[in-house]
């Protein structure tokens, strides 16, 4: 099942870049919301309960001390999520949305870093991304972004870790099933950066993939490692399509 | 420390309006340790107090029982035009006070 | 809101030190009070439950307490919640934690010193992956 699955892109990359089969088809797409139990998803839904509005706020009062200078208004944010993680001419590479705040940070407001995994950075993530809410995730792997995306697509079928798992296994090959007492999803990072019930709090997507690899027993890459990044392009292609959902809640 | 509060915008005098409050709080158990292996210190939102009009109309006593980033909803009589103002005070003693405005239709 | 589950109420308390202590002798009444908490929790770290007293209580006794008792966690006495004002509608909701699978305890005081009370069991599994994060 794998082989056919590499064979077959293998095939749809060497025919056309725009025809690339996905896995799942769009209409077969399904967020993580819908594999999670009736309390998390009513969680999520109410606006006045989901905690995840903390980081919203704070990411609110983040961006109009530090944002506005040069982005206006969030309003200006619109769209932005939808079509991350993208290449970056400036970076010569392909950056996710905390990857593109922090250049910003770093590289037009000459300040230091807030750190990958900071809770500042989490919080304006959070935000930004919250401006795209119930848009359709919309990236493109076309050009310059194509290595990166094939690096991530690489990265998504091969076994890692001492369970020898590749993402694929769970992720295409057996969502809707069962590990444990919860049920595996189709692994869109459509509703990241969420509130995860397991961290008590919000984290990004790439935490997340951190959390998975962990869970397989691999080695996890650090905080916006390149492979990490490149993943979350594949996901992100993979998803197209899917409407975000933020601040997710997830368990 | 981030809270939100929640107040529908117009309430009826005589009957009961829906608050919510979420705090921004790890509610640290003070069963965990870190990554040398040395306890992590309790730290939890110990009291929240709810005034109306200076009247106590809702208090709280919690514990480590309480999830991370506390979150409450109850309910409150309504009577005059005012505002609600909370107050909670954790652990380390760290006290905060917020204020919700409540319009009577 | 929070799932409501059908499961049998139990008619008798768990025992548990804490409970018995604050309660001194007096025998709770198993009506009034009801306890909304998921069967099976997603997360032992976030469990969503709602305690509600059903009215009418005017002019009569009102609700003046509402304690939280957990069977298992290491902290026993999870929250007390105060009702200084009369209140028609007594409804308190918020997210607690629970350490494994165990019975949860609301009970409601009265000005006149009746309780009533409820226990629910709730089942809490540990996640289907370590998260080293």
């Amino acid at each position: 099942m794998l082989r056919a699955t590499i064979v077959a892109a293998a095939c749809a990359a060497s025919m056309a870049a725009h025809a690339q089969q996905r896995p799942i088809a769009a209409d077969a797409l399904r967020s993580g919301i819908t594999y999670a139990g009736a309390d998390i998803r009513a969680m999520q839904a109410d606006d006045l309960a989901n905690p995840g509005f903390l980081w919203v706020q704070r990411g609110d009062a983040l961006f109009n001390e530090n944002c506005t200078a040069c982005h206006r208004d969030a309003a200006s944010m619109r769209g932005v999520a939808a079509r991350y993680p993208a290449y970056d001419p400036p970076a010569k590479s392909v950056l996710d949305l905390e990857g593109r705040i922090e250049q910003c940070r770093t590289e037009r407001q000459h300040k230091p870093a807030f750190g990958r995994e900071s809770d500042d950075l989490v919080a304006l993530a959070t935000f930004v991304t919250h401006q795209s809410r119930g848009l359709p995730m919309s990236v493109s792997i076309d050009g310059p972004a194509r290595a990166s995306f094939e690096r991530g697509e690489a990265f998504y079928t091969q076994r890692h870790g001492q369970m020898n798992l590749a993402c694929t296994h769970c992720h295409d090959q057996s969502y809707g099933k069962r590990l444990y007492t919860e049920t595996i999803s189709q692994g869109h990072g459509t509703a990241f950066p969420a509130y995860r019930l397991e961290w008590q709090g919000q984290g990004s997507l790439q935490r997340r993939l951190r959390a998975c690899l962990f869970g397989v027993r691999a080695e996890m890459p650090k905080p916006g490692a390149a492979e990490l990044t490149d993943l979350e392009l594949y996901l992100a292609w993979r998803a197209n399509g899917l409407p975000i959902e933020s601040p997710g809640v997830r368990r | 420390m981030e809270a939100r509060i929640n107040i529908p915008p117009k309430v009826v005098r005589n009957e009961p309006f829906e608050v919510r409050l979420q705090i921004r709080h790890p509610m640290e158990t003070g069963y965990r340790t870190d990554d040398t292996g040395k306890a992590i210190a309790r730290n939890v939102v110990r009291s929240v107090t709810c005034r109306y009009n200076g009247d106590l109309v809702f208090a709280a006593q919690l514990s480590s029982g309480i999830a991370a980033n506390p979150y409450l909803r109850f309910f409150v009589t309504a009577r005059a035009s005012g505002e609600l103002q909370f107050e909670w005070v954790d652990d380390a003693g760290v006290r905060i006070s917020e204020r919700a405005p409540v319009v009577v239709a | 809101m929070v799932a409501l589950a059908v499961r049998p109420v139990h008619a008798a308390l768990p025992s548990i030190p804490a409970l018995d202590g604050w309660l001194a002798g007096r025998t709770p009444r198993f009506a009034r009070i009801k306890l909304s908490i998921p069967a099976i929790a997603d997360n032992g770290f976030a469990v969503p439950m709602r305690v509600a007293v059903e009215g009418p209580f005017a002019p009569g006794p009102y609700v003046k307490t509402i304690r939280l008792f957990s069977e298992t966690n290491p902290v026993p006495d999870m929250a007390v919640f105060e009702f200084p004002l009369p209140i028609e509608r007594v409804e308190i909701e918020s997210r607690i934690r629970l350490a494994g699978t165990q019975q949860v305890v609301a009970a409601a005081e009265m000005t006149d010193g009746v309780v009533y009370a409820i226990a629910t069991e709730v089942i809490v599994t540990l996640a289907g992956c370590m998260d080293g994060t």
